[in-house]
């Protein structure tokens, strides 16, 4: 009973979801919003039209490279501090306070150093990204069992041999609870950048729809991202918990 | 100071000591940022000239009012939500997906609904705010031992009671855990919505200066937000250690 019951909690809870919004436009009026049924049929007729594409394509390039950048530097930096002991002692403190700093306000200094488009975007997303999956990582690396690392160190691995061979294997979930954190962050921040400094993507529709008071867009738009983010996001958790449960 | 405390200051002079040269001799250009000497001048300027103090104080009520409520409700929610297993499990998905749903694409929409004024800010940063908060509280009434539970059932104490004198005291460093996030959030959240779309506040005056090319209000800003967030949080996560510490948690 309690598995079936999990099992229904996720559709339980959109049902609850889709309720509450269709109260809620009951309450906020036509002006305001767009009621569940007229959003989705809105999003479907925008899916099919060229023009909408391009913008979710722009989006999703810079999106992508953004993410690439932040794994992989992420990844690096979390693994240089958390392998050495004394520079991830200098380093945490810092990147845990850039991570609670309004990274908003960064964005002119971008702006000004990549100019509007393309770069801009990827370089905000990617600033949103990197310092969570490099704190993960250095946790990660931290609570790597000492003995394996002596362990390592009695058969004379080489720096790189100890990271394939024990650290990346043991740190996985953790590491992996880092990608998780690192692709909603990053998504976030491409959508930011596209708000402000950009003639394309999702985050630019965003924005014009506002300008124009395009409730319709507004929520289609908003509709889409959500269902995007919650669905890679499920997706991820479930591999997350796999990982967890597998390490014990 | 320990070492790793004094490295880091010494990191972070020479970092801005880098930045000042590279600005000096020309290699960043003085259009897209000036020397950190510039910029600290400016901001006390600035705020000496105290032409900031409206946009100032109007962005630290509405991140204060987001903050208190979001802690406010996110206790209260965090502490009903505990008891009932079913309702937890059913909102387990929405607590597990919800940091990956990009909350500023709602700003629009709270436009629309609540007009251009203090209320979409507000809600922006509680809506980011609260849901840490929740988790927190939840996280640190799983780890109250059941001993405890139970001595407060043999004396008789009525829920809040309960509350007040046995399970959120046990629970405190963690529910501070979830306030120091709550007021990251809160501020992220403020400064965002005013920066997308506002008339007034530090994160609008930002964005008007950027779309001015006013460099020596701009950065004087930017610093000040940056400084004030990590202080903040500095301060809050010693707190936060030392709680730890007395109880003997790390």
């Amino acid at each position: 009973m309690q598995r079936v019951l999990s099992r229904w909690n996720g559709l339980l809870l959109i049902v609850a979801l889709l309720i509450a919004w269709q109260l809620l436009f009951e309450f906020a009026g036509e002006d305001a919003m767009a009621p569940p049924v007229a959003t989705i049929g809105y999003l479907l007729h925008l899916l099919g039209t060229a023009d909408f594409w391009s913008n979710v394509m722009a989006t999703g390039t810079a999106f992508l490279f953004a993410l690439v950048i932040s794994l992989v530097l992420g990844l690096l930096i979390g693994l240089t501090f958390g392998l050495h002991r004394f520079s991830g002692e200098v380093a945490e403190p810092m990147l845990v306070s850039f991570y609670s700093v309004p990274k908003i306000t960064l964005y002119p200094i971008v702006l000004l150093a990549f100019g509007i488009g393309m770069p801009a975007k990827v370089a905000f997303g990617a600033i949103h990204g990197i310092v969570p999956m490099a704190i993960f990582t250095m946790t990660a690396v931290g609570t790597v069992k000492p003995v394996l690392l002596k362990t390592a160190q009695v058969m004379r691995l080489t720096q790189w041999h100890v990271v394939r061979a024990i650290i990346i294997p043991s740190a996985l979930p953790e590491i992996f609870t880092g990608i998780r954190v690192s692709f909603s962050l990053t998504l976030i921040g491409t959508l930011l950048g596209e708000m402000f400094g950009s003639q394309r993507g999702l985050g630019y529709l965003l924005m014009t729809a506002i300008g124009l008071q395009n409730v319709r867009m507004i929520m289609a738009v908003t509709l889409l991202l959500v269902l995007f983010a919650a669905t890679v996001s499920v997706a991820l958790l479930a591999v997350d918990r796999r990982l967890h449960r597998d390490v014990g | 100071m320990s070492r790793a405390a004094l490295v880091r200051l010494g990191l972070t002079l020479l970092v801005v000591l880098l930045l000042e040269l590279l600005c000096r001799i020309g290699m960043i250009d003085n259009l897209t940022m000036p020397p950190p000497s510039i910029i600290l001048r400016d901001m006390f300027a600035l705020l000496a000239s105290g032409k900031m103090n409206g946009a100032m104080l109007k962005t630290l009520w509405n991140v204060v009012a987001a903050f208190v409520a979001a802690t406010i409700a996110g206790i209260c929610l965090g502490v009903a939500i505990h008891g009932q297993r079913a309702l937890r499990q059913g909102l387990e998905p929405l607590f597990a997906t919800y940091y990956a749903i990009p909350v500023f694409a709602f700003y629009p929409l709270l436009i629309v609904l609540f007009g251009l004024g203090d209320a979409p800010q507000i809600i922006i940063g509680f809506m980011l705010a609260v849901v840490a908060v929740i988790m927190n509280t939840l996280a640190g009434f799983d780890r109250i031992s059941r001993v405890l539970i139970k001595t407060a059932r043999v004396h008789r104490l009525s829920p809040v009671d309960t509350a007040l004198h046995v399970t959120l005291p046990c629970a405190t460093p963690y529910l501070l855990t979830g306030v120091r996030l709550a007021v990251a959030y809160a501020f992220i959240g403020v400064i965002g919505a005013e920066f997308i779309m506002s008339n007034t506040g530090v994160g609008y005056e930002i964005s008007f200066a950027y779309n001015n090319f006013d460099n020596a209000t701009m950065y004087p800003l930017i610093l000040l937000i940056l400084l004030f967030s990590v202080v903040v949080n500095a301060a809050l996560s010693r707190w936060e250690i030392t709680l730890m510490k007395r109880r003997g948690y790390r």
